[in-house]
């Protein structure tokens, strides 16, 4: 708690620039990672984050000098030209785009690493630090680099503002903005770049395995949240920002563990738990949603089959046990016995000396789903012309969803009529 | 001598690699396997810190449990929480290793590894660290050992499980209407390919084994149409990498992992451009 106070109080200058560095960097990435998400072209961050490990070597091994500037031109180049090559291969050989990106960014990868370890051995004192294009080290970042740094992260998210209406319209609907004369080719280039340069920034931050995480993970996060795809970028930044100011608290708290593995751990823990509760999208809500349709499926095949008992001894009040109901169709015996005591507590049925029986909503809502499956299989022969032995299937699934007004335009398609193709009765 | 023992371990890795990496394409999941080479580095933390040693059976148990885990994880996101496979791909990785250096941090002062090994690895280290057996006899190098072991097991397994995995590769639908289950070949593939990263990270460094997995299928695969004259190609060029690449290594005076994917990448691009039939250039000189 202490420390945490001490954090925030920003006594120390430093603490400033290295709080300001990481949300920058974070939010950034997150922005840009929003449209590639949405594109499905996640793992092309990757690919890129591997890729521009040759493009600084190379660019140090010119210029001589760890200026940011050059390296940043350097990264540029050789992760751009990754994307042009993955987008080459995948479109012109027959090889799939998932190899492409696993060979270009490690082939890039594996440069990079050769020429890195050549620079290393060859004793020029300048390269120490270079390789904390590999790592990161957000807790390092000062002076200079983190004034070049902060502008392009800022300019990137000015950029995405600029352009926000044609990046979604490309990301949802390419074929639609390219009929509306939006210059598509030009803003596939203007995402290229904009992933470049976010992969550049951010490898600052959390070095080049983890940038992934920067662009995909506060994407994944907020589009459990969100349909909107204002508020879902608005969101990864603000996720994406978050995991960055704990990142940099937690190289504050504890200066021996590494910031970027920490900022990624953060993040993910927010997706993972955005996954499992988000409601609508996520796997607990989808899991409930998925069960209470089950039940119903369940309480209204029962009802049915009661339904199916009265019509063979014409008493449809008749008490059933449940060996009964059983012999009729099968279910699962604990199964059966849940779903008759729901029911019972719906006031669908009553129970008398272990026998099940209809109260008038019971026998209402089973008559309902009896008359809906006849109808439908009546539609599926009649209008649609499928031989009447086969639609019993197609009708079992439909008869729980069919909405009244579909009922009502069904009822007055047949007239009422008193049978359905196995001459059965249909009960009104 | 050194010189030899090097080749040879990278050679046996490599052809390890390429084998199953053959399938990994042709199952369009070579980012999977890109994914599972990160994702097993907090399972060799773990392992490590419970055995004390770098190389041991519960290393690479702890490593292919972990692959299996995040393989099983992508698909859980994927099929659950309609997540796009991509995105699950990268968030499922991306955590996992970013937890493997994190514990790497925490036990820093009992856990002889870091990073810098995690991605590159260093082979030029085999020929110094000898298998001395109890008696005192000096066996070889140890890292050749185990690549032979390695080796022999994904042989093993393949030569084992070739119809079931051949026909999960190109036919699923048909595998499983003969009773073949699609899932769990695919987890046993995924934990071979886990059990191989492991095996193979000392040496040549976990990223750089994906490079291993996809380079050399991905350029057999260029130059034929038949599977198994596909699997023969990618053993020749996973030698032939090996040996240029260390050659290339000493020239330059760099990683000779960096320099045998360096090679690897070259060789690509070479059959990219003139293999006969599909070659970029070929084809271009064909038509003109």
């Amino acid at each position: 708690m202490e420390t945490l106070k001490e954090f925030f109080s920003f006594q120390d200058p430093s603490i400033i620039a290295v709080t300001v560095g990481a949300i920058l960097l974070s939010s950034s990435s997150a922005v840009v990672g929003t449209f590639t998400f949405l594109k499905k072209k996640a793992l092309v961050g990757d690919a890129v984050a591997h890729s521009v490990l040759p493009g600084i070597c190379l660019a140090f091994i010119l210029s001589g000098t760890k200026n940011p500037i050059y390296l940043i031109i350097g990264a540029f180049v050789t992760g751009w030209l990754s994307l042009v090559i993955i987008d080459h291969i995948s479109k012109k050989s027959k090889l799939k785009e998932d190899t492409a990106i696993a060979l270009i960014l490690s082939v890039f990868f594996g440069i990079g690493i050769l020429m890195l370890t050549n620079i290393q051995h060859s004793g020029n004192a300048a390269q120490t630090g270079l390789d904390s294009f590999l790592f990161g080290k957000a807790a390092a970042l000062v002076g200079n680099d983190l004034i070049v740094f902060g502008i392009v992260a800022v300019v990137l998210i000015a950029t995405v503002i600029f352009f926000f209406k044609e990046l979604k319209l490309m990301a949802f609907d390419q074929d639609y903005a390219e009929a509306i004369g939006l210059p598509v080719k030009g803003l596939e280039l203007l995402l290229t770049s904009l992933t470049v340069l976010a992969v550049v920034t951010g490898i600052q931050a959390v070095g080049v395995v983890l940038m992934a995480a920067m662009l995909i993970t506060p994407a994944a996060a907020a589009r459990f949240w969100t349909n909107d795809t204002r508020v879902m970028t608005l969101l990864a930044a603000i996720l994406g920002g978050f995991s960055g100011l704990s990142g940099a608290f937690v190289s504050y708290a504890a200066p021996a563990m590494p910031t970027g593995p920490w900022i990624v751990m953060i993040i993910s823990a927010i997706a993972l738990i955005s996954f499992f509760v988000a409601p609508k999208r996520g796997i607990i809500s989808r899991g409930m949603e998925q069960r209470k349709l089950q039940r119903m499926i369940m309480d209204e095949n029962l009802l049915k089959e009661l339904f199916h008992l009265g019509e063979k001894d014409h008493d449809l009040y008749k008490g059933r046990s449940i060996e009964e109901i059983i012999e009729e169709r099968y279910f699962p015996e604990k199964t059966l016995r849940k779903s008759l005591n729901r029911l019972r507590r719906q006031g669908f049925l009553t129970k008398t000396n272990g026998d099940w029986r209809y109260t008038e909503a019971g026998k209402m809502k089973g008559q309902r789903v009896v008359k809906l499956h006849r109808l439908w299989e009546l539609y599926l022969s009649e209008k649609m012309k499928i031989a009447p032995d086969h639609v019993h299937e197609d009708a079992e699934t439909i008869e729980h969803i069919i909405t009244p007004e579909l009922e009502e335009r069904l009822e007055k398609m047949f007239d009422r009529r008193a049978t359905d193709p196995h001459d059965e009765q249909i009960p009104y | 001598m050194s010189a030899f023992y090097i080749i040879l371990t990278a050679s046996l890795f490599a052809i390890s690699c390429g084998l199953l990496g053959s399938f990994l394409i042709l199952r369009k999941m070579a980012m999977v396997g890109d994914a599972i080479s990160h994702a097993v580095l907090p399972g060799i933390v773990i392992a490590f810190l419970l055995t004390g040693t770098r190389d041991s059976f519960e290393m690479i148990l702890g490593a292919a449990l972990l692959g299996i885990f995040s393989t099983f994880l992508i698909e859980y996101f994927h099929n659950k929480a309609r997540l796009q496979t991509d995105a699950a791909i990268g968030v499922t990785f991306t955590w996992l290793f970013a937890l493997g250096v994190i514990l790497i941090s925490v036990f820093a002062g009992q856990v002889d590894l870091d990073q810098e090994c995690v991605l590159y690895g260093e082979i030029a280290y085999v020929p110094i660290d000898l298998w001395i057996t109890d008696s005192g006899a000096i066996m070889g190098p140890r890292a050749l050992y185990i690549a032979a072991l390695t080796l022999v097991v994904n042989v093993l397994f393949l030569r084992i499980g070739f119809k079931q995995l051949y026909l999960t590769t190109f036919d699923p639908s048909f595998a499983a209407t003969v009773g073949i289950s699609v899932s769990l070949w695919n987890y046993l593939l995924m934990g071979a390919v886990s059990m191989t990263t492991v095996s193979a990270f000392d040496s040549v460094g976990a990223i750089l084994v994906v490079a291993l997995l996809v380079a050399p299928p991905a350029t057999a695969y260029l130059l034929t149409e038949k599977f198994s004259h596909m699997l023969i190609i990618t053993c020749i060029i996973a030698v032939v990498i090996s040996i240029a690449g260390y050659f290339l290594a000493v020239w330059l005076d760099g990683s000779i992992a960096g320099a045998i994917v360096t090679v690897a990448g070259i060789l690509f691009a070479i059959t990219y451009l003139f293999a006969p039939n599909t070659g970029l250039i070929t084809k271009r000189l064909a038509s003109a």
